[in-house]
């Protein structure tokens, strides 16, 4: 292991797959913000399980918003993973819609999210369990948006010739974020809907 | 013309040099000084804010000590008092003590790893403008009357706007989640350098143990600072729009403020004290003219303090009211948290005990840091305890915990090592003679200052009040701290002055003055550009040593390597073995850190809400985007599009 001699061969030159110093970037990107989302979700089982259920002005939220809300999130998702399977195949075209889908499909969760604000009956100066639940689902919606204007710049790279198989890395690492966009959304739609039933 | 190329090994000729020189330097006048992102300037630039801001730090504890001198004083009002405790607490934890070790820890990790520079030089330069920017904004809320008045630990309620309408907490808040991104981006940089950029044959078993340090500490950032930036921005949401996370007519909870503070402000604490023990680890030894003693148990200790680490917030939290259970468990840790912290000072001591010790000033800073931690850490041991915390708290007697570990753990360290290092940086020594009158001027000022301030605690001296009454028994104690803080005060400038006369006057040091072990004394002093001219091989954890330690398997190569040559260029890595796995482009010099940090400067400033600047947050935005995407815009040179690279 000690002796280094000079590598079998040749060596890759630049950014590309995993082993691009963006994927680790990336990578500890995720683990700071997956900590900012634990921290939030913190604050809100920190006054769930202390509180009486009378806390929360919707003892169980509706689905009629979120449902559809998350599984347009997993499709967009799988949108983004097709996007990746295309580039390895170096099918093109296939690239590039995942990426465009994956992009319309994160537009259409944001707007389902707005008109699920809209509908709540509370707004976000009206009491505790308001100002968590707009403030988590608000900065969920901020980190979309990134991942949105991140993977438009991916397809414009994709478009402009900059980015395919063999300069692979910046999408790969725009969809491990999109991904994990999709897991918080997970976590807060499990907080925030589902255990409520389990009090 | 191809993706793929074998690195060319070879040695570096004087023309060789010359063209890697050209390659790698920062270019002359203004521009080039913004855009500049070679991690010895922007260490360097970290040190001396850092610097400047212990200085304005000192200067404020300095007027408290006057203050505070003799009884009924009258010299600052209650208000100012507040400010000025905080501001000295902000200065010192935030805008001082990690910072300065970021300085060291940007400056040397390339050089200790036989790297070029960092993973991601241009967010290496993000992070050090980030910072200035954030330490101006909070100091601009000072200069205008609105300083932090809450302590740092800032609690609620009396932070909320119905007690503190001013805008001094907006200012606080702000400037803490502006610096958190600096503190985050900069942790990122540590981790994957430390990941990537290992010189071939670095094997996790052989990095110098302040990397360890560094690397802990930087993981445990990227852990924690979202707690806090979280915290701030609820209280900054509470304010300015009325929800009600900390709001207790409303159902919010006040307590929630201190879990989120201390979750991440332990961990800090760490977090500002492993890289400096871990420059004691790597420098001390080099004068005790033996390896240290213990490495591997050191290594795994630094580990084992910092995971624990995350586990003892709530011992903050001790008089609060929470559950038994709760306390219980969270003394226990934070009483077995002393194990693995001991380690270290049993290796130092070992390390003293068996070797040959060369009395230096750096000697001394650094043995001295044992003493210093050991008192330190007994008595975060003795309040470790629930019973003998509910007495203390609140006391003197924490105020001079605090300063024994973090003056006792930062602050003698950086001073022991800025004498170490100095050599490295400008190619001169420090003066021996002003530097042994530096250090014990400054050591027995501290103790006299600090050494007391137990006794005031346990005679029941409050913390954080602007006087007190005569007669109260504390009246001596506290003069005898004053005038500790002046003689303190005037050993630490008596190393700033030493600094400025030789810088210009200092003896000069050649590539390895102390004779050290490790590779940033492979190279001249200061380093050239490009650091390394071949990219150096290492067989053991004393490269420069190995001969005589016999230790190595096989020989590291220094004067024979990679010589990577096209534009800017390092080496990669495998993660565990350090094997070679990937030519680096790295990035040349750019001015986009720099406007980056101009839009989030903005941003900042539009999101003081009470002060209508609200469109400065939308042009900062626009700037902010504009910047990341041309700093992250595809480049040929850089190997990031599908044409081929050189």
């Amino acid at each position: 292991m000690s002796e280094i001699t000079a590598p079998e061969g040749a060596l890759p030159v630049g950014s590309v797959d995993h082993r691009a110093s963006g994927w680790y970037g990336m990578l500890c990107f995720i683990v700071t913000e997956g900590a900012l989302f634990g921290y939030l979700l913190f604050a809100y089982f920190y006054n769930a399980v202390q509180l009486s259920p009378s806390w929360s002005p919707e003892p169980h939220p509706s689905f009629a918003f979120a449902l559809p809300a998350t599984i347009v999130m997993l499709l967009s998702s799988s949108a983004l993973w097709v996007a990746q399977q295309g580039l390895y195949r170096r099918v093109e075209l296939q690239h590039r819609a995942g990426l465009a889908v994956g992009i319309v499909l994160g537009l259409v969760f944001i707007a389902i999210e707005l008109l699920e604000w809209k509908s709540k009956p509370f707004g976000l100066t009206d009491g505790l369990y308001s100002s968590l639940y707009f403030t988590i689902t608000g900065i969920d919606l901020v980190h979309l948006a990134v991942a949105i204007i991140g993977v438009a710049a991916v397809f414009a790279w994709s478009l402009l010739g900059y980015v395919d198989a063999r300069r692979d890395a910046p999408t790969i690492i725009m969809a491990a974020y999109w991904h994990f966009v999709t897991v918080v959304w997970l976590a807060i739609f499990l907080t925030f809907y589902v255990s409520p039933y389990l009090r | 013309m191809t993706f793929e190329r074998v690195p060319v090994t070879g040695t570096a000729s004087p023309d060789f040099r010359e063209r890697l020189a050209r390659i790698w330097e920062t270019r002359p006048g203004l521009l080039g000084w913004i855009s500049s992102v070679d991690h010895k300037e922007i260490g360097i630039r970290y040190i001396v804010t850092a610097f400047i801001f212990l200085a304005l730090g000192g200067i404020e504890a300095l007027i408290m000590r006057l203050q505070l001198a003799r009884p009924n004083q009258t010299l600052l009002t209650p208000e100012q008092y507040d400010q000025l405790f905080s501001t000295h607490g902000m200065t010192m934890i935030f805008l001082y003590a990690m910072p300065i070790l970021s300085g060291f820890s940007n400056y040397l990790w390339p050089l200790l790893l036989g790297a070029r520079d960092m993973a991601f030089p241009r967010v290496n330069a993000l992070s050090y403008w980030l910072y200035v920017a954030a330490g101006v904004f909070m100091y601009t809320g000072f200069a205008i009357g609105a300083g932090p008045n809450d302590g740092w630990f800032n609690y609620v309620p009396y932070a909320n706007k119905e007690y503190n309408p001013g805008l001094n907490m907006d200012f606080y808040a702000l400037g803490m989640i502006f610096l958190g991104i600096s503190t985050t981006v900069g942790a990122v940089n540590f981790v994957v350098t430390f990941l990537r950029l290992r010189a071939p044959g670095m094997s996790i078993n052989r990095v110098p143990v302040m990397i360890w340090g560094t690397l802990t500490a930087s993981a445990a950032n990227i852990l924690v600072v979202p707690s806090v930036s979280l915290a701030f921005f609820l209280l900054w949401l509470d304010r300015n729009f009325g929800t009600h996370f900390f709001d207790v007519s409303k159902g919010g909870q006040p307590l929630l403020w201190q879990h989120l503070f201390w979750m991440f402000a332990h961990p800090w604490v760490y977090a500002i004290v492993l890289p400096a023990m871990g420059m004691v680890s790597d420098a001390l030894p080099v004068f005790c003219r033996r390896p240290l003693v213990g490495y591997t148990a050191v290594v795994l200790s630094t580990l084992a303090t910092m995971t624990l680490g995350f586990g003892v917030w709530v011992h903050h939290m001790f008089a609060t009211g929470l559950p038994t259970l709760a306390l219980s468990f969270f003394s226990g840790v934070s009483i077995i948290i002393a194990i693995p912290s001991a380690v270290a000072v049993f290796a130092w001591t070992l390390t003293i005990w068996l070797g040959r010790p060369v009395i230096t000033t750096a000697f001394l800073f650094f043995s001295s840091m044992i003493v210093l931690f050991v008192i330190g850490g007994v008595s975060g041991f003795m309040t470790g305890s629930v019973p003998v915390d509910w007495q203390l708290t609140d006391t003197y007697f924490v105020v001079a915990h605090i300063h024994y570990v973090l003056i006792g753990i930062n602050l003698f360290p950086v001073l022991g090592g800025l004498y170490f290092w100095f050599p490295k940086f400008t190619g001169r020594l420090l003066n021996e003679k002003l530097g042994m009158a530096s250090f014990w001027t400054a050591f027995i000022g501290f103790n006299v200052a600090f050494l007391p301030m137990h006794l005031t605690g346990l005679l029941g001296m409050p913390r954080r009040v602007y006087t007190y009454q005569a007669h109260m028994g504390w009246d001596t104690l506290n003069m005898i701290t004053s005038i500790g803080a002046f003689v303190f005060a005037s050993g630490v400038l008596l190393t700033f002055v030493n600094v400025l006369a030789s810088l210009r006057r200092g003896a000069i040091a050649g590539p390895n003055p102390w004779d050290a072990p490790t590779l940033e004394w492979s190279v001249p002093s200061p380093p050239p550009p490009y650091n390394f001219a071949v990219l150096p091989t290492v067989a053991s954890r004393h490269p420069l040593w190995e001969q005589r330690l016999g230790e190595a398997h096989g020989a590291s190569s220094i004067e024979q390597g990679f010589i990577l040559d096209h534009q800017r260029e390092t080496i990669g890595t495998t993660v565990l073995d350090s094997e070679p796995d990937v030519i680096l482009k790295m990035p040349f010099d750019s001015p986009a850190p720099f406007v980056l940090t101009l839009g989030v400067s903005a941003i900042f400033a539009g999101l003081l809400i009470p002060s209508h600047l609200w469109p400065l947050a939308v042009v900062g935005c626009i700037v902010a985007i504009a910047a990341i995407l041309i700093w992250l815009w595809p480049e040929p040179v850089l190997g990031q599009t599908v044409e081929p690279v050189r």
